[in-house]
């Protein structure tokens, strides 16, 4: 079931228990800065890719540039 | 969560092309003194001059920043409280910002140094103009002889 994460703690405990970063911003901006070893996949193509990029049965957080 | 920018404002690490590049958070001083509002100028001057410094930060228990202490206010009377000497409210910059930006913004104003804090108001270090300066020159230089 999908959460909402509100605090980098949590994000920081969920990538040591092994969950798997998705960034969802523009290329560019993603090559410039990430989230260590988070995968891009972009906005756009997220629904068509996520299946095949991603282990279901791992934790996956998905964030964007701010929380608007 | 608040996304990238909260992750970048706290400092935290990244990776990506922007990851190695001098910032505000990394160029800070974090060894700056710190005190407490309700303690006296007095020792707390002895203190940062013992340090070497001439500037100190005024933090609560969680280092949330309160204010600043440059070198017009370590010079008031010592029986001072820090409270009442102190700027308050200093302008304070996020980790992630690059030091070319800061560096001019520095220049700009005319701020000899500022509070680096996460987005929760916490102290990183203090950003000295020189160091920003000398810090963005190298970059730059660096840049230059990227062929």
């Amino acid at each position: 079931m999908p959460n909402e994460i509100h605090h980098r703690r949590e994000v920081q405990a969920l990538m040591d228990r092994g969950a798997q970063i998705v960034e969802v911003l523009p290329r560019e901006q993603f090559e410039e800065d990430h989230l260590p070893g988070a995968i891009h996949l972009p906005l756009r193509k997220i629904e068509a890719e996520a299946r095949k990029a991603l282990d279901g049965d791992r934790p996956i957080v998905v964030y964007c540039w701010d929380s608007a | 969560m608040d996304g990238k920018l909260d992750w970048l404002a706290a400092g935290l690490p990244t990776e990506g092309s922007n990851a190695q590049l001098p910032r505000a958070g990394t160029v800070a001083r974090r060894d700056v003194p710190t005190c407490r509002m309700d303690e006296l100028l007095g020792p707390v001057r002895e203190r940062v001059r013992e340090a070497g410094w001439d500037a100190c930060v005024v933090v609560n228990d969680e280092r949330v920043v309160f204010g600043l202490l440059r070198e017009a206010q370590l010079e008031r009377d010592g029986d001072e409280s820090i409270e009442r000497v102190m700027r308050p409210g200093p302008s304070t910059f996020r980790p992630h910002v690059p030091i070319a930006e800061m560096a001019a913004f520095m220049v700009t104003h005319d701020l000899p140094s500022s509070p680096i804090t996460t987005s929760d108001g916490r102290l990183v270090g203090l950003l000295r103009r020189e160091d920003a300066v000398h810090a963005a020159h190298e970059l730059h230089a660096g840049k230059e002889q990227t062929p």
